[in-house]
């Protein structure tokens, strides 16, 4: 991928955190959650992000998104540097963060109306977006009257509306049932494809990484790093529900059971 | 929508426990050799409530102890509010005054009334001022933990869409300190009561806790009970109002059977 084309562009990223110790005053703690991540991904790119617990997946996507800054490196987005929030970026979270006190089409107002949309206009993008994730006859419902996997539809609408370039997607699905999952990811890859956006999924799920992305980074333990990346050859990206059919997604799932130590000597059995 | 379990049968059981109750005060006393100046029985009590409506002017003490009851509370709570949005929003603020609030807050605060009644006389401020104190703290105390407990991915959200500070108080931190701040309310509601009465007993030529004074120097036991229910009246109305109020505000929290 062209230096100059990426959408977001991690260089040279290090982050730590300091812990302040319990009980000695001044005995603080040095955490390097991640070092020397480099990556860049393309325009109409989805790259999954994929490693152990712990590892920073999160703290890159806090990076990328301007709610912390790199202790040292720079993120770049659309050739901008990142040093605080913008709209160029908006993310997603395994819990859908809606709020209880408003309706689906007003939660899914809130960024527009943080950013100064006039009423009408906010109203009739969330109206639409609605209607796009299959939601419109739930417009003025509250959360606590939907399900899991529309509540988190709905968490999606909130993520487009504000049309972002960037989606950066922290286990979006990973609270949700198996079907569930399959029917949203579907719905995630086809709008994502739809609109040609650029995506940053976090997942802890091998085959969900396999099924949407076009390029998985596999990051080791804390102090997180990328230690290998593995572009998915596989045709549908578009389709997941298709993708995951496919023959080769064993080798795929073997390749990163290998390097994520899971399994070790089960893996070879499968294949 | 019977979300508090009460069929017809539990109706009729709970009617049949106040005849039942009221039957026992009726003659129970009697029958064991209380005295009336002791415990007057129910009719008694409420023939001295007609009287008292005649006569000693019940209902004007009556309204007297609500419309206090009712400044009291909505002032602690307007402060307790206040106060707690304060604190939960700027924990350096919250440090400096936290050691004097929490002083405050165990000083039992009915002590303050002959203060207050020395300070203001036999006005209404030493009452107001009582049912303040006494509002204040549950209310801010919720509102304050309420702040500070608010989901911190709920703020990066609102932070990744570029919110200022001040969007994220009014559209995240204000709304979801609102179901803490009915339960401080609720408690503050039956507390107004208490504070009012005491601001009365101490001084005062008005209200219920007058009325409960002039029972009690006169002898006059039937006259208490009438005032003590009253209040318990008083209490339950301001109860169930915020409760009231509570329904509407927190409708998205009522949650659907079916």
């Amino acid at each position: 991928m062209a230096e100059h084309a990426a959408r977001i562009d991690y260089r040279a990223v290090t982050k730590r955190f300091t812990r302040k110790g319990r009980r000695q005053r001044g005995a603080a703690e040095e955490i390097v959650a991640v070092t020397d991540v480099n990556f860049a991904v393309g325009n109409g790119e989805v790259v999954a992000l994929i490693g152990p617990s712990g590892c920073g997946k999160s703290t890159l996507l806090n990076m990328g998104s301007g709610l912390y800054q790199p202790s040292a490196g720079e993120v770049y987005v659309d050739g901008e540097r990142v040093d605080s929030p913008n709209s160029h970026v908006a993310f997603m979270l395994q819990k859908d963060l809606l709020l209880p006190w408003r309706s689906i089409r007003a939660n899914v107002e809130f960024g527009l109306e943080i950013r100064g949309w006039p009423r009408k206009d906010r109203r009739d993008r969330a109206l639409d977006l609605l209607d796009k994730c299959h939601l419109s006859h739930f417009a003025e419902h509250y959360p606590h009257q939907l399900s899991g996997g529309m509540r988190q539809r709905a968490a999606l609408a909130r993520t487009l509306a504000v049309d972002p370039s960037v989606l950066l997607m922290d286990e979006p699905f990973s609270a949700l049932d198996a079907q569930t999952k399959m029917i949203l990811q579907q719905d995630l890859a086809e709008t994502v494809s739809g609109q040609g956006k650029t995506a940053v999924l976090i997942t802890h799920d091998l085959i969900e990484s396999i099924a949407l992305s076009d390029r998985i980074l596999v990051m080791s333990q804390r102090p997180g790093r990328i230690i290998r990346e593995i572009p998915v050859d596989l045709p549908d990206r578009e389709n997941p529900m298709a993708r995951r059919q496919h023959r080769r997604v064993g080798e795929y799932v073997a390749e990163l059971m290998a390097l994520l130590d899971v399994g070790g000597h089960v893996a070879d059995e499968v294949i | 929508m019977n979300a508090t379990g009460f069929g017809t049968r539990e109706i009729l059981a709970s009617l049949a426990l106040l005849v039942l109750f009221l039957a026992a005060w009726e003659w129970g006393p009697a029958l064991i050799g209380i005295p009336t100046f002791i415990v007057p029985p129910a009719s008694m009590v409420w023939e001295e409530a007609l009287f008292m409506l005649s006569a000693e002017g019940l209902v004007y003490h009556s309204v007297i102890t609500a419309v206090t009851v009712l400044i009291g509370f909505v002032l602690g709570s307007l402060l307790g509010m206040l106060i707690g949005y304060l604190l939960g929003v700027s924990p350096t603020a919250e440090v400096v005054l936290s050691p004097y609030v929490l002083a405050l807050q165990i000083a039992p605060k009915v002590a303050f009334a002959p203060l207050f009644v020395l300070w203001f006389g036999y006005t209404i401020y030493p009452k107001v001022l009582v049912a303040v104190l006494i509002v204040f703290f549950p209310v801010m105390v919720n509102v304050l933990t309420a702040v500070r407990t608010v989901d911190p991915d709920l703020v990066n959200l609102a932070r990744s869409f570029s919110a200022k500070r001040w969007h994220i108080f009014t559209k995240i931190e204000f709304r979801a300190a609102m179901p803490p701040l009915f339960s401080g309310l609720r408690i503050g509601a039956t507390l107004a009561v208490i504070g009012v009465v005491v601001g009365e007993l101490v001084g005062g030529n008005t209200g219920l806790g007058f009325l409960l004074a002039l029972g009690e120097g006169s002898g006059n036991t039937a006259m208490v009970f009438v005032t003590i229910i009253m209040l318990t009246v008083i209490g339950i109305l301001a109860y169930v109002s915020v409760i009231l109020l509570e329904r509407r505000v927190l409708h998205y929290l009522h949650v659907d059977r079916g």
